[in-house]
């Protein structure tokens, strides 16, 4: 036997190692550069100039043009293969193009809030080199879902796909459904039972699960049973590649016919081109200044239909979103949330980019209304998020399930700020006073009517009533501030999703607030079980607290409550023929259901957040969609717009004298009308009244600063809230005690309330874990 | 895109019709509103105190004509503060701090719960107009919500010289 190796066979010293990206350079070499050069000149990617547009701008438009509509038409036609009510009836997916270092070039239609979260991705597998394990090679697909590292819940599954163009890697393609389970603690893609991300349903950190354009067999059988629902997962993964294969193959085509050098431009130029597109917006639409605002939200976990695995977690608390948008005379902009509260054991958790990214999803309703978005309005954009926030927790424990919770509550006071601006420029048009709390969530699962395991996500609150402007009314259950194609769905096929006969779908009369423009409606659903086994189901939305505010004299919205009867007897009622509750709750304060089902079990109030809860057929569940924001004083409502509000269903008798002072009578063909004397009579009465109750501010304030330095006046949920955001906001507890005028010493600590504040003083980020470079996008 | 005169007033109004509505929101915006819309505002009001900026259907900051102060001042010329105040601390305030008074603005179950959510009114002392409604947990500090850079906004933005003021 010869045991000599030939001297051809010896590795020889590697190779300088050449990098997969267009040119040579690594991934990591690549996006290290294009950071650089962006932070040197304030330009993306130093891009001073934009040679590919300035001088080929008919080559530059039609490249847009031409992928732009490339990847909404792939989102049309990949959403048909899903099965998913979420994804084909209410266009809960998006497709993105990124270039190279993972920043989006241009986005479909649909849930952008994704532009930036799988960008996170892309950019979390280069700066933790993925390059070098597991290879990005041509025709790999990945998928992530993590929301440590940018994602906003598990749901939000993204399939992610590089693209090679004569072997080097010229860019990503991302897909991204909602899915409606992950296998949570609870049925539903949005539960509330867990208070750790252990919980909260199965996680995929950027794994590489395909090559050669075929997914893993490992992970098909994996993942398929890692979650409730796996003909519905299975469905929205090949809708979610088939759109990306869809996009790689258009840009191959694009760059066949108009050259690799022109697309290259175009991938960075574009981003350089959407950041100063977002400067000139704000110049001609907003006003230089410094405006604030605040959003609230309510987590009543205390209560008994709020079943916890852990006790620490079991207390109310109050999500706090303070802001102040600064706009600069260069048109640029900074947005601070000193002062926000602390992440929580809750699901309601949003991570950085999550928060920021989504913001652009409300923007493209207003201030950037075109086509162009990507990540230039991010670049051009300051956000501070402190470290330990609610919108930035520095702890790997968290739980993101239902983050939109928290996020639409925030954003809405964003509209105000900017309504500000808008009212005063005379682009009264834009003006919006905010958003609904997008719930409620009807969600559950068990076995349903064709016997199988099954989880249910209604997605009817995509279409809530929005904020009113300063022209008109806003628009009632039309929309919600995440999907700006917003839809309440089918009755039909939401029967065919879920076990739930529907008895009643009507307008949520007085859930939008009063104004002299008022906030649109929401809307509400009597869903019936029906052919279910072993079934659950849960509340999710705002209950004590409109997490919207009114502006300029109009009223918040309307807040939550929630209603579900069991032991309904509505068997023997159907077969009687006997009445039985059909229609909406109309008025709750004098409910007409509650007579017809005498001996039910009914939970009827403010506990809109509850955990899974054991329903049987016949049992009943009220779905209550949350109406919008007002705009303006009552008292200047056109009376007749009353009139129609209540003929209309929009707006319960008994509030049109007392909110608006409309005085309404009965004509002829029997619908109410306007008594213009007497309401007259009324408004001039309501002024008087205003003022008889009413004290000068600061008189007020002597009696509210009093309370506040015996610290009495406000719960332990609201302290908590204070003493969590004056630990991690030091301006804002500055701020505080300055417009108290509080002493020095004046302090208010969570260890002196009593009540379990476990995670204040104790965590640990993910980016302390062997191995993990995190990406910070903001300033903490 | 310029409007004319008439369909801005159409839109301060609440009357602009549903095609200009569209073509407003969706082309680029009209540079000369700004100049045309305070023209439009002034001509309404009954004093002829120069509006600097209007801050609500019916505030506005005011160049007062005499001693040229700029104050925040009510539509029925009722003046609350210097503009670099917080025009709600001059104000009268309602508070809405229990389920009964909530329950005059929603139905029962529908109201905020008056220990996790209060209502404040700001309204006029002489016209009784609500200016603003806060609805913050209790103890929260009366919110400055706008404190704009108008000379900035004036001179580089709208082209406009920048009115005179006393506290300049």
């Amino acid at each position: 036997m010869n045991v000599n190796i030939r001297e051809k066979d010896i590795i020889q010293p590697p190779a300088p190692a050449r990098g997969i990206v267009r040119g040579g350079e690594t991934l990591k070499q690549h996006r290290d550069r294009l950071m650089q050069a962006t932070q040197r000149t304030k330009h993306y990617a130093g891009l001073e100039r934009l040679e590919l547009r300035d001088n080929e701008p008919i080559q530059y438009n039609k490249l847009f043009s031409r992928l732009r509509a490339g990847v909404v038409d792939a989102r049309e036609t990949a959403k048909k293969i899903a099965a998913s009510p979420i994804v084909e009836q209410e266009g809960e997916l998006c497709f993105t193009l990124y270039n190279a270092a993972g920043d989006c070039i241009l986005t479909s239609t649909g849930i952008i809030i994704h532009v930036g979260t799988m960008g996170a991705a892309i950019k979390y597998m280069i700066e933790n080199d993925w390059e070098s394990n597991p290879g990005v090679h041509d025709k790999d697909i990945f998928c992530n879902n993590d929301c440590l590292i940018g994602n906003v819940h598990p749901c939000d599954i993204h399939t992610i796909v590089p693209i090679f163009w004569g072997g080097e890697l010229i860019g990503w393609v991302g897909g991204v459904t909602h899915v409606i389970d992950t296998g949570s603690v609870g049925p539903g893609s949005m539960s509330t039972g867990q208070v750790q991300r252990f919980g909260d349903g199965y996680q995929i950190t950027c794994r590489k699960v395909g090559a050669n354009d075929a997914l893993f067999r490992d992970w098909l059988h994996e993942s398929q049973r890692m979650v409730r629902t796996p003909r519905y997962w299975i469905l929205d993964e090949r809708t979610r590649i088939a759109g990306c294969h869809m996009i790689r193959k258009l840009v191959e085509e694009v760059i066949s016919e108009e050259g690799i050098e022109s697309y290259w431009k175009f991938a960075y130029e574009a981003v350089e081109h959407g950041r100063v597109g977002l400067q000139n917006r704000i110049r001609a639409m907003t006003i230089p200044g410094k405006y604030r605002q605040v959003g609230f939200v309510d987590v009543p976990y205390a209560h008994e239909d709020v079943r916890l695995p852990s006790d620490f977690a079991k207390l109310d608390t109050i999500m706090h979103a303070p802001s102040e948008i600064t706009i600069r005379g260069d048109g640029t902009w900074r947005l601070d949330f000193e002062g926000a509260s602390r992440w929580g054991w809750h699901t309601y958790n949003a991570h950085q980019v999550s928060f920021t990214s989504g913001i652009w999803v409300m923007m493209t309703q207003t201030l950037i209304p075109s086509e162009m978005i990507n990540d230039g309005a991010a670049y051009g954009t300051e956000f501070r998020l402190p470290k330990g926030t609610w919108m930035n927790p520095d702890d790997r424990r968290v739980a993101f399930s239902y983050s939109w919770h928290f996020l639409v509550s925030a954003w809405t006071a964003l509209w105000r700020g900017l309504s500000r601006s808008y009212f005063g420029r005379g682009y009264l048009e834009e003006v919006n006073a905010g958003n609904a709390n997008t719930s409620n969530w009807l969600q559950g699962g068990g076995f349903n009517q064709y016997d199988e395991i099954h989880a249910v996500n209604s997605f009817e609150c995509a279409a809530d009533g929005t904020g009113a402007s300063a022209v008109r009314d806003g628009l009632s259950h039309a929309a919600a501030i995440w999907n700006p194609e917003g839809d309440m769905g089918d009755m039909e096929i939401w029967e065919l999703a879920e076990p739930l006969v529907y008895l009643g779908r009507q307008i949520k009369a007085s859930s939008g607030g009063a104004g002299k423009y008022r906030g649109g409606c929401g809307f509400e659903s009597l869903r019936m079980v029906w052919n279910a086994k072993d079934w659950t189901m849960f509340f999710m939305g705002n209950g004590h607290m409109s997490s919207d505010w009114g502006l300029m004299g109009g009223y918040p919205a309307a807040s939550g409550y929630r209603f579900a009867a069991h032991q309904t007897g509505l068997k023997e009622a159907i077969a009687e023929g006997k009445p039985i509750p059909l229609g909406g709750d109309t008025d709750p304060e004098n409910p007409v259901w509650d007579d017809l089902i005498k001996d039910s079990v009914i939970k009827r109030d403010k506990q809109a957040i509850t955990t899974e809860e054991m329903f049987s057929d016949y049992d009943l569940y009220l779905n209550y969609m949350r109406g919008g924001p007002g705009f303006g004083d009552p008292l200047d409502r056109e009376p007749q717009s009353v009139a129609d509000d209540v003929n209309g269903g929009y707006l319960l008798e008994r509030f049109a004298p007392q909110v608006y002072g409309v005085i309404l009578g009965k004509a002829a063909d029997g619908a109410l009308c306007v008594d213009a004397g007497a309401t007259d009579t009324r408004r001039n009465a309501i002024r008087k009244e205003r003022i008889a109750k009413s004290v000068p501010t600061r008189e007020w304030m002597k009696g509210e600063r009093e309370k506040i330095l015996a610290k009495v006046g406000a719960g332990d949920h609201v302290k908590q809230m204070f003493a969590a955001s004056f630990k991690l906001g030091p301006r804002f507890l500055a701020d505080f005690k300055k417009f108290w005028e509080l002493p020095n010493g004046w302090e208010l600590l969570e260890e002196e309330i009593g009540v379990p504040h476990y995670g204040s003083i104790y965590h640990m980020d993910v980016s302390e874990l062997p191995d993990v470079k995190t990406v910070q996008f903001v300033e903490e | 895109m310029a409007y004319t005169r008439a369909k801005i007033a159409d839109l301060v109004d609440g009357k602009i019709d549903q095609e200009t509505l569209h073509q407003m929101l969706s082309t680029p915006k009209d540079p000369e509103r700004f100049a045309t819309y305070i023209e439009i505002l002034q001509e309404r009001v009954s004093w002829d105190d120069r509006i600097i900026l209007p801050l609500g259907p019916k505030l506005y900051i005011v160049q007062l004509k005499t001693s040229k102060e700029w104050v925040v001042r009510c539509e029925c010329g009722h003046n609350f503060c210097n503009w670099k105040e917080n025009w709600k601390l001059f104000a009268r305030i309602h508070v809405r701090d229990t389920q009964p008074k909530l329950e005059e603005i929603y139905p029962r179950l529908m109201a905020q719960t008056s220990t996790w959510q209060v209502l404040r009114e700001y309204y006029c002392s002489e016209c009784a107009t609500l200016h603003d409604v806060e609805a913050p947990t209790p103890w929260y500090p009366v919110i400055r919500d706008f404190e704009p850079d108008v000379d900035t906004f004036y001179k580089d933005w709208v082209g406009l010289k920048v009115p005179e003021r006393t506290d300049a």
